[in-house]
């Protein structure tokens, strides 16, 4: 596909800021109910970012009373208020597919700078 | 009826107010200049001739500059119809803000060249059974006619062959944004054609859709 990035068709938000597949983050999340709005908090792990330009989405993977739960967002909605970084996990690889097939204690990631957990 | 040529650069997603996502074609239209006025009384018709797209000066021949005049030569050059004798000199420019945000335009351009496909692919066929003992008949298009009446293939029946790389026109997309600084144009959906393909972007016949 055609490289439209240099369109400026993504704006700059604070969500594009840099966080990486491996950290856990609090996606703070616009939901609007009938001509209300709040805040919602989706908080795990990012387990992949894909597209290129305003396209660009990113899942995040938690646990929630046993049940894997995944969500996918577009990096530059205008939904996706915040995304928060709590930490950064060491992992080698680029999509954590993986950790769908894992667990408990074998799903925890270590952390990139203490290298606890 | 309002009329421009443009260059398809690909496709994008923007979001609207309330966050949803819009998947849209992203057209650049640069300030297209009259290149030719036609007229009835010169041509049997009016029209303009307008140009776009780049090319090497080098690869134009005299002739072909004289045509230009001294205008920067361009790639394409494309006619517009007009009912009427033509508002614009030679020299003048059509732009990106002859649409506005909500207008609904068709969009006319070369389909995708696909080469020779079958008839599955081509025609939507269904193709034949997997099971029941058929074997190699997956994809093929079935019968072509009857027996000895009519003993031939009626002429203009769906069959296998070259498939896309023909003028293509899509009706009705919204016009999602204009933006004369960059000379962009934003329309919601797919147009047919790769990127850097020409396109002509016209007013939708079939008014707006709801």
């Amino acid at each position: 596909m055609a490289n439209l990035s240099h369109l400026g068709l993504a704006p700059q938000t604070e969500t594009a800021a840099k966080f990486n597949p491996g950290d856990l983050v609090r996606v703070h999340v616009k939901i609007k109910e009938g001509d209300k709005e709040r805040i919602q908090v989706f908080q795990g792990t990012v387990i992949q970012k894909r597209g290129e330009g305003s396209g660009k989405t990113f899942s995040v993977r938690k646990v929630s009373q046993g049940i894997g739960v995944e969500r996918t967002f577009p990096v530059f909605s205008p939904n996706v208020a915040k995304v928060e970084i709590l930490k950064s996990g060491k992992v080698r690889r680029a999509k954590l597919y993986y950790l769908r097939d894992l667990t408990g204690r074998s799903a925890r990631l270590k952390d990139k700078q203490t290298g606890n957990e | 009826m309002r009329q421009l040529y443009g260059i398809k650069l690909g496709m994008a997603r923007v979001f609207d107010e309330s966050g949803e996502a819009i998947g849209v074609t992203v057209v650049e239209v640069k300030p297209t200049p009259v290149v030719q006025v036609k007229t009835k009384a010169k041509d049997g018709y009016e029209a303009i001739q307008v140009g776009l797209g780049e090319k090497r000066k080098s690869l134009f021949n005299k002739p072909q500059l004289g045509h230009f005049g001294d205008m920067t030569p361009m790639r394409y050059l494309r006619e517009i119809r007009l009912d009427a004798p033509s508002t614009l000199q030679k020299g003048e420019t059509l732009t990106v803000d002859t649409f506005k945000v909500g207008d609904h335009v068709d969009v006319t351009g070369i389909s995708k060249g696909l080469g020779f496909q079958g008839a599955v692919r081509r025609h939507n066929f269904g193709g034949g059974p997997v099971s029941h003992g058929q074997s190699d008949r997956t994809r093929a298009p079935g019968s072509v006619g009857a027996s000895s009446y009519p003993s031939r293939t009626f002429r203009g029946q769906r069959m296998a062959g070259r498939m896309g790389n023909a003028r293509v026109t899509v009706q009705n997309l919204d016009v999602v944004a204009v933006r004369p600084e960059d000379n962009l144009l934003l329309l919601r959906g797919a147009v047919p054609g790769k990127p850097n393909g020409v396109l002509l972007i016209r007013e939708s016949v079939k008014g707006v859709r709801k």
